[in-house]
């Protein structure tokens, strides 16, 4: 711009249009820190006892070796391909624990530890990586929706579902079993997807009961998030006419208390939150990926000293809540864990290659049942002269 | 025949139909830009959101990704979301979540979620409409699995067809002759029992012939039973089917006219090019080879970009460009 146009409007073009972010920066809620130490918060809190600190350690090594186990399956040829949440175990059992049965989750490909929180066999969650169906346990069964791969796509699914809760009167009832929330999982890509704009603005001008998880891995496969965007994205939601918070997305119970806290301002009627949970995705974006080719050994290493899960064994061990026995009993849990899946996942059996003919349309057509026919026929002829 | 019968265009048909799944299901909603106090830019939903309220004619976001993707949640939610296109231009940025998402999700899913989504789109030319307005992407759909394609030639289709997609626990794309909704009127029997009524996924015989069969849908039929009319000044007996579904095709009434007739001409306003018409052609030439006197002739739109709307009548197929690939079936 000239300095002549400049002048026109004033001496200082910023002060005309104002910052171009949020007052106050990326704040950051913590209740409890890497080094394992509980901190308060004035707004939120962890209002669970130290038991329950307990059973989350265990849902994060039970997830870690969900996803362990998976790679290692990856690596001997059993699955295609795995997405691995090295480093979001809190991010994900905190939220997934805040959930109650009636709540509705709508997932990425990446949430084996929400999937675990809420039931799913995890041994049906490698049906779809090893390539025998695409996610094949009910979504009605745990209120636990199918992996969307299209990233961002669900995101309107969950506007929709929670419009559709707010027209069967489940919100603001006050009753705790029948009120009811909508979560969204999405990653930092996906932020910059339409889908999830658009399923902001649905959200948001029917005050549907959604809360939006984002889990800020930092990393879109190989493109960091300077490449998605210019502002911290909790501070996005403002813009849709909501409130977003950005949580410590390595930290369990700050994840728990905050996803707790948006749950309920969903189900009583006071509409979408934008949940950011800061992590790092510590893994590649899935096993066919390659970190080294776009990113700094220092960052992982930096990252490893803020892992989810050791600042919980810190915290539990320092405080003399937890004994050897219980750490050996989860370590034992993981084992037997891994043994069903390595042994479940090679006798998952193949699909028949007729079923996908009967599983396109509620009502069958006549062209789709003669085309399967033909092939059924085919397929017979070769049995019949013995080749098959 | 007994009953109430109205006089309706096709506009107050479909309106009306949609009155009566409204009425008969209380999870059938509407969505879609300008549907609630507007009643939609060509009045199909006239009068609904006062009858029904804002809860289930719901006027939405203009996003049309929006529309189709949060109809998809509503439908896992157990609705049966009826959501409308403003015009068929205008579908593809909901592209993704109808081919990636509405069409896939019972397959994905094998079955165990259901989704009785409804898609209406305004389609097709004649309106003198600037770009974007005039499109036929029917074949876009026909060719997703997972995905049922219907469409409407005339007030009593529209009335029946709408409220037989809105049952249908498939997904359904609703293509609407726009050029036809304020046309012409006819009789309609309200209170017809509609278990008697053509079942949805068929196509019909329109007019009845022994030299040519001429198959169109949509906007076309009209065309071609003029076409026919004018043949028959000539001496030439045309029969006209009218395809309505265009995903599943049903292809036995056209076979059983082609296997008499010999000769055929598909005609529809999309492009030519791997249009319905050449999936047709396919077909009979599979079924009916030793039936066919001369090969399938297709009139369709040119394969351009629809035309700036001065010139649109010349661009579609009319009476003449039918007459024309009839006479063109008697050189063989």
């Amino acid at each position: 711009m000239s300095p002549e146009i400049g002048a026109a409007f004033g001496p200082n073009l910023v002060e005309v249009f104002g910052p171009s972010q949020a007052d106050g920066g990326p704040e950051l809620i913590q209740l409890l820190t890497p080094e394992g130490e509980r901190i308060e918060h004035p707004d939120f809190s962890f209002d669970l006892d130290d038991e329950a600190v307990k059973g989350f350690y265990r849902d994060m090594m039970l997830t870690r070796r969900i996803d362990t186990e998976a790679t290692a399956l990856q690596r001997h040829g059993e699955l295609g391909i795995w997405a691995q949440l090295l480093g979001q175990e809190a991010a994900q059992i905190g939220s997934g624990r805040a959930l109650r049965p009636q709540d509705y989750v709508f997932p990425t490909y990446r949430e084996h530890g929400v999937a675990y929180c809420r039931g799913v066999d995890p041994l049906r969650l490698l049906g779809l990586f090893r390539g025998v169906d695409q996610g094949a346990w009910d979504p009605r069964e745990n209120n636990f929706g199918n992996y969307t791969i299209v990233i961002g796509a669900q995101t309107l699914h969950a506007a929709g579902y929670a419009m559709g809760v707010q027209r069967d009167g489940a919100v603001g009832t006050g009753d705790p079993e029948r009120d009811t929330a909508v979560v969204a999982y999405f990653g930092d890509g996906a932020s910059s997807q339409g889908d999830v704009n658009e399923s902001f603005i649905f959200a948001a001008v029917n005050n549907a009961p959604v809360v939006f998880f984002l889990q800020n891995n930092q990393w879109a496969i190989s493109e960091p998030m300077e490449r998605q965007s210019r502002i911290p994205l909790y501070q996005r939601a403002l813009g849709f006419g909501f409130p977003g918070v950005r949580v410590d997305g390595n930290d369990v119970l700050a994840c728990y208390a905050v996803t707790q806290a948006a749950l309920q301002r969903a189900r009583e009627g006071s509409g979408p939150t934008l949940v950011e949970a800061y992590t790092y995705r510590m893994g590649a974006h899935t096993t066919t990926d390659d970190p080294t080719r776009y990113r700094l050994s220092e960052d992982l290493e930096h990252w490893k000293l803020k892992d989810p899960i050791a600042r919980v064994e810190v915290y539990l061990k320092r405080n003399g809540l937890a004994d050897d026995e219980f750490f050996d009993s989860v370590d034992d849990e993981c084992e037997a864990l891994g043994v069903t899946l390595r042994d479940g996942c090679k006798a998952l059996p193949d699909p028949s290659a007729l079923s996908v003919f009967d599983q396109v349309y509620e009502e069958q057509t006549e062209e789709l049942a003669a085309q399967r026919d033909g092939y059924a026929a085919y397929r017979g002829s070769f049995e019949s002269e013995g080749v098959a | 025949m007994a009953g109430t019968m109205n006089k309706m265009t096709l506009a107050k048909a479909l309106n009306a139909g949609l009155r009566k799944a409204m009425e008969g299901d209380p999870k059938v909603l509407l969505m879609g830009e300008d549907v609630g106090k507007l009643g939609g830019v060509f009045r199909i939903t006239d009068g609904l959101q006062k009858d029904f309220g804002e809860d289930r004619v719901i006027d939405t976001p203009l996003a049309e990704s929006g529309i189709i993707g949060t109809a998809v949640g509503l439908a896992m939610r157990g609705y049966r979301p009826v959501c409308e296109i403003q015009f068929d231009g205008f579908v593809y940025p909901a592209y993704d979540q109808i081919v990636s998402q509405v069409a896939k999700i019972h397959f994905r899913t094998q079955g165990k979620v259901k989704m009785p989504i409804v898609i209406r789109i305004p389609f097709g030319g004649g309106i003198g409409a600037v770009e974007h307005h005039s499109e036929s992407p029917e074949a876009q759909f026909a060719h997703t699995p997972g995905l049922k394609v219907v469409t409407c030639s005339n007030p009593v289709d529209g009335y029946w067809m709408i409220q037989q997609a809105i049952a249908s626990d498939d997904p359904v794309i609703f293509l609407e002759p726009k050029r036809q909704y304020h046309a012409d009127k006819a009789d309609i029997d309200e209170t017809a029992d509609a278990s008697s009524i053509q079942p949805l996924f068929t196509s019909r015989v329109v007019r009845p012939g022994a030299d040519v069969t001429l198959l169109a849908y949509g906007p076309m039929v009209k065309t071609c039973l003029k076409a026919a009319e004018a043949a028959a000044t000539e001496g030439r007996s045309i029969e006209v089917i009218d395809l309505r579904t265009l995903s599943p095709l049903d292809m036995g009434p056209v076979f059983e006219s082609v296997r008499r007739t010999g000769r055929v001409v598909v005609a529809h306003e999309a492009h030519t090019n791997l249009g319905m018409g050449s999936e047709i052609a396919a077909r009979i030439s599979e079924q009916c080879f030793y039936s066919l006197e001369s090969p399938v002739l297709r009139v369709g739109g040119f394969d351009t970009p629809y035309p700036p709307s001065r010139i649109e009548e010349e661009w579609l197929p009319d009476l003449d460009r039918v007459l024309d690939a009839i006479d063109r079936t008697f050189e063989f």
